[in-house]
């Protein structure tokens, strides 16, 4: 999927060259740059975070818990159940941050935006080089986090490795779509709500605990959100338990990552070149 | 006689091993303008500050209104319009709110507070901008705001910290004027400046100040007469010759300055130098007579030109 | 040279009746002012401080409890359900997260970005005055969220004895406060946010969250890890909130130990914070 063809389709091709000069890398060359000054211990604790909670959940609460049966009636310790959830909403709350806050921040405050478009940049470059940035810390993250898996041995077989193609195309899904919904915020306020979104996925998607506990109705509502994809995406990866839903999942952040360009491109447009 | 408004008898400030206000002595009458006049980080700041009753002196006698600022911080603050170097109105909040929020601080009634706000809309010309966020206001509207904040408490005395810095010329004689009209109702203004002109301005008397000290005390007038003399001959040959130039015109006028970018010849008669120097031979690529100001009392008092 | 023997003229009379109200009242217009500022995000606190607990204690109490094969927590007469034991540690958490920005970003805010603390030190305010305020302001916020937190908890019938409830928000207060007040102190002398308040919340309250037996009695961690519980506000709140709650079986001097070192931590961090706005407003 190219960005450019992408945007001609949905802007006419005239539009293009004004929105993409094939230059993202220049916008994420400023992002890696820009961490190497920012405080260590920001980009060094988005690696922890998923290992505390790892640490507190899966081992201290599994002491409680003991296996838990997948739907195939392999039964699998309760830490190997939740490891996978703990990377997908890490690749999920590292590709909304960069995408809302960090993103909001400049466009508001830093007026980075504005720097930039005020060079050959264009706006479909700065937003795929500010994903591109996340995506390449998403992966980073990722790496850390399956090597504290295999080490604990929660690593149940060799599609593990799949997990980090998968975590890239989570990333993307996320990013290119939390861009779209920043590019219609003002305030503070509006951005608070994107948390209240997150929570409940956060907590429901079945993260800690296998969604038979809902009631049907509300195992649809989650797994029409796109967390729960997610997090059975890498599940089944890190346990080797692939299903024709496997796919299906991956179509989901497919479609969710074309979704979340297109709209980023139109509103790019209309916010800095109208 | 009135008692006077502030009295400060060998006043230091050190923040640490830095000394900020190295011993100064000052007095401000009521109803005067009385202006510090200096560079940056002369120590014009961290005296007003003393004055405000928010920095702790380190050494010396301080008196505001007969009050002691280290006991008698509030007291002192009641009476005290303080409008900073750098703005900080609330910009969560309205314009005519921030007026009003602020006459809180003083204990002042809110139906009070916002008769005054309105009254003081009117005073900085701000009445269009009552409902507008602080961030749509002009440089020149925000420093106009914040004057009327900081005369929401009726203070005797109005304390502005460089108060047209950064602001462009049409805004800056729009608050000339409005600071002009709160000399001529009386209120004692104390600010700290380095454009000359806004001293020649606004101020009665005033002391440079140069490394926390204070260099000389006077009227602008006075300043100049002592320190400088009538006209100034601004002479420019390019920047490789002006040494050699000023080598070669010495004598003229009473006294010379060289500068990196012109040269200067202090004299009362500025026109006959201008005479004098071509007579010599030499052809300025530019040459200029104008009025002696502050500046070139600073320049003598200190070596160095106000602004760098 | 004093005042009092000079003859005093009405500048220093009007000085002297000037200061009356705000050196009595200040606290309560600095109060005042940030209670205002918190309306532009109230409905955040409002939908935050009830939403939260909700989910929490669906997610928590109720669908994860379900998975439990053991049980957790146990009163005088034995297990009590999963959903009492954590929520007394969820509600302390939940008044300890509004300091994590009340008391950060709010307190940069004040000195750094807005600078609305320095209007007020112009004022006749004094910079204790100010400090006091902020703390009024959020404890009015914590108490919302305590309060919310408690009917929501009752409404889930998660507690044991329903008198509790009384006593319930008072602690998350107190919790809240614990964490809280070292933490204005902290921030208050931060000159800039250089990833600080960030490395609060990921390295200080997400592991204190975390192994502060707020899932499971301490002593399921490691021993190596109990000292963790011993320094946390919410550790401590949280066995308090389980003694009124339930009854857990506890003795008067682990009670004592429990209050005195939240009361400690508050006190503590109450003295030094207002030190920092002293020393920061008048230096
Ligand atoms: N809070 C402070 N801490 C340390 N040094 C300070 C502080 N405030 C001012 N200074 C120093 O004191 C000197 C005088 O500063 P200031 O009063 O702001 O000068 P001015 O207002 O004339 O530009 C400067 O060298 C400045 O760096
Ligand atoms: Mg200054």
């Amino acid at each position: 999927m190219s960005a450019p063809t992408l945007t001609a389709a949905v802007t006419g091709a005239g539009g293009v060259r004004a929105l993409y000069r094939g230059n993202a890398r220049a916008v994420l060359g400023r992002g890696l740059l820009a961490a190497r000054s920012s405080t260590w211990v920001v980009v060094v604790s988005g690696f922890f975070e998923p290992v505390f909670f790892l640490l507190a959940m899966g081992v201290g609460l599994g002491t409680y818990i003991g296996d838990v049966t997948l739907p195939s009636g392999r039964a699998i310790a309760y830490a190997a159940y939740i490891a996978p959830a703990l990377l997908a909403v890490s690749a999920m709350n590292g590709a909304v941050y960069d995408s809302t806050w960090n993103v909001f921040f400049k466009m508001h405050f830093g007026k980075l935006y504005q720097a930039m478009m005020a060079t050959s940049l264009g706006p479909l470059d700065v937003a795929l080089g500010e994903i591109g940035y996340a995506l390449l810390r998403g992966v980073v993250y990722a790496t850390g986090f399956l090597t504290v898996m295999q080490v604990m041995g929660l690593n149940l077989s060799w599609t593990a490795v799949l997990t980090l193609p998968a975590v890239l195309l989570i990333a993307f899904g996320f990013a290119s779509l939390g861009m779209a919904i920043t590019s219609y915020m003002s305030t503070f306020q509006q951005m608070d709500w994107i948390q209240f979104v997150l929570l409940p996925m956060f907590l429901f998607s079945a993260t800690f605990f296998p969604l038979t506990v809902y009631p049907e109705p509300i195992q649809w509502l989650i797994q029409a959100l796109p967390l729960w994809h997610a997090v059975e995406l890498i599940r089944g990866l890190t346990t080797g338990e692939l299903t024709g839903g496997t796919a299906g999942h991956v179509a989901y952040y497919l479609a969710m990552a074309a979704v979340g360009v297109v709209v980023t491109t139109r509103r790019l447009r209309s916010l800095f070149l109208d | 006689m009135p008692a006077p408004v502030i009295t400060a008898t060998g006043l230091t400030k050190h923040y640490g091993d830095l000394v900020a206000v190295a011993g100064i002595d000052l007095e401000v009458a009521p109803g005067e303008s009385f202006g510090l006049l200096g560079p940056n980080g002369a120590g014009k700041s961290t005296t007003m500050r003393m004055i405000g009753a928010v920095s702790t002196r380190t050494g010396g006698d301080l008196q505001v209104l007969g009050l002691d600022p280290d006991t008698h911080g509030p007291e002192i603050r009641s009476q005290l319009g303080v409008v900073p170097q750098e703005d900080n109105l609330d910009t969560e909040l309205r314009v005519r709110d921030n007026l009003i929020v602020y006459g809180r601080y003083f204990g002042i009634p809110r139906a009070v507070c916002a008769r005054r706000a309105d009254e003081l809309l009117a005073f900085a010309q701000l009445e269009d901008k009552a409902r507008s966020k602080v961030d749509d206001l002009s440089g020149g509207m925000k420093r106009r705001l914040t004057i009327a904040r900081a005369l929401v408490n009726e203070p005797r005395v109005l304390m502005l910290d460089e108060p047209t810095t950064g602001l462009d010329p049409q805004a800056r004689h729009v608050l000339w004027d409005r600071l002009f009209r709160l000399k001529e109702r009386g209120t004692t203004l104390v600010l700290t400046t380095h454009y000359m002109d806004e001293a020649e301005q606004l101020c009665d008397r005033l002391v440079v100040v140069d490394q926390g000290r204070i260099m000389a005390e006077g009227s602008p007038a006075q300043l100049i007469r002592e320190h400088s003399s009538r006209e100034v001959v601004e002479l420019r040959f390019g920047s490789q010759r002006n040494q050699a130039a000023a080598e070669r015109i010495a004598g003229l006028g009473d006294r010379i300055e060289t500068l990196p970018d012109r040269v200067l010849v202090y004299a009362a008669d500025g026109e006959a130098v201008v005479e004098q120097v071509s007579r010599l031979g030499l052809h300025p690529t530019t040459s200029l007579v104008r009025r002696s100001s502050l500046e070139d009392v600073f320049l003598r008092l200190t070596g160095r030109s106000l602004i760098e | 040279m004093s005042v009092e023997q000079t003859t005093r003229d009405d500048a220093t009379l009007a000085a002297l009746a000037g200061a009356v109200r705000p050196r009595r009242f200040g606290a309560l217009y600095v109060a005042e002012h940030q209670l205002r500022a918190m309306r532009a995000y109230g409905w955040t606190i409002v939908i935050g401080g009830l939403g939260q607990p909700l989910l929490y204690l669906l997610g928590l109490g109720l669908g994860l409890a379900s998975f439990l094969d053991a049980p957790v927590g146990f009163g005088p007469d034995g297990p009590v359900p999963y959903v009492t034991f954590v929520a007394p540690a969820l509600l302390v958490t939940a008044t300890i997260s509004v300091t994590t920005e009340e008391f950060t970003y709010t307190v940069m805010s004040g000195f750094k970005w807005r600078r609305v603390f320095w209007g007020m030190n112009a004022s006749p305010l004094a910079p204790g005055q100010v400090a006091t305020g902020l703390v009024l302001a959020v404890a009015v916020r914590m108490a919302f969220v305590a309060v919310a937190y408690t009917a929501l908890i009752a409404a889930f019938g998660a507690v044991g004895h329903l008198w509790s409830v009384a006593v319930l928000p008072l602690l998350g207060l107190l919790g809240g406060m614990a964490f809280g007040l070292p933490l204005l102190a902290y921030s208050a002398g931060l000159r800039d946010d250089a990833g600080q308040f960030a490395a609060v919340q990921r390295f200080v309250f997400t592991p204190m969250f975390l192994f502060s037996g707020t899932f499971y009695p301490l002593a399921t961690l490691p021993t190596w890890l109990h000292w963790i519980g011993w320094v946390s506000p919410l550790w401590h709140a949280s066995e308090l909130g389980r003694a009124v709650s339930y009854a857990q079986p506890m003795s008067g001097a682990t009670v004592a130990v429990h209050l005195g070192v939240l009361v400690a931590l508050a006190a503590g961090g109450w003295v030094l914070a207002r030190r920092v706005f002293v020393g920061r407003m008048h230096g």
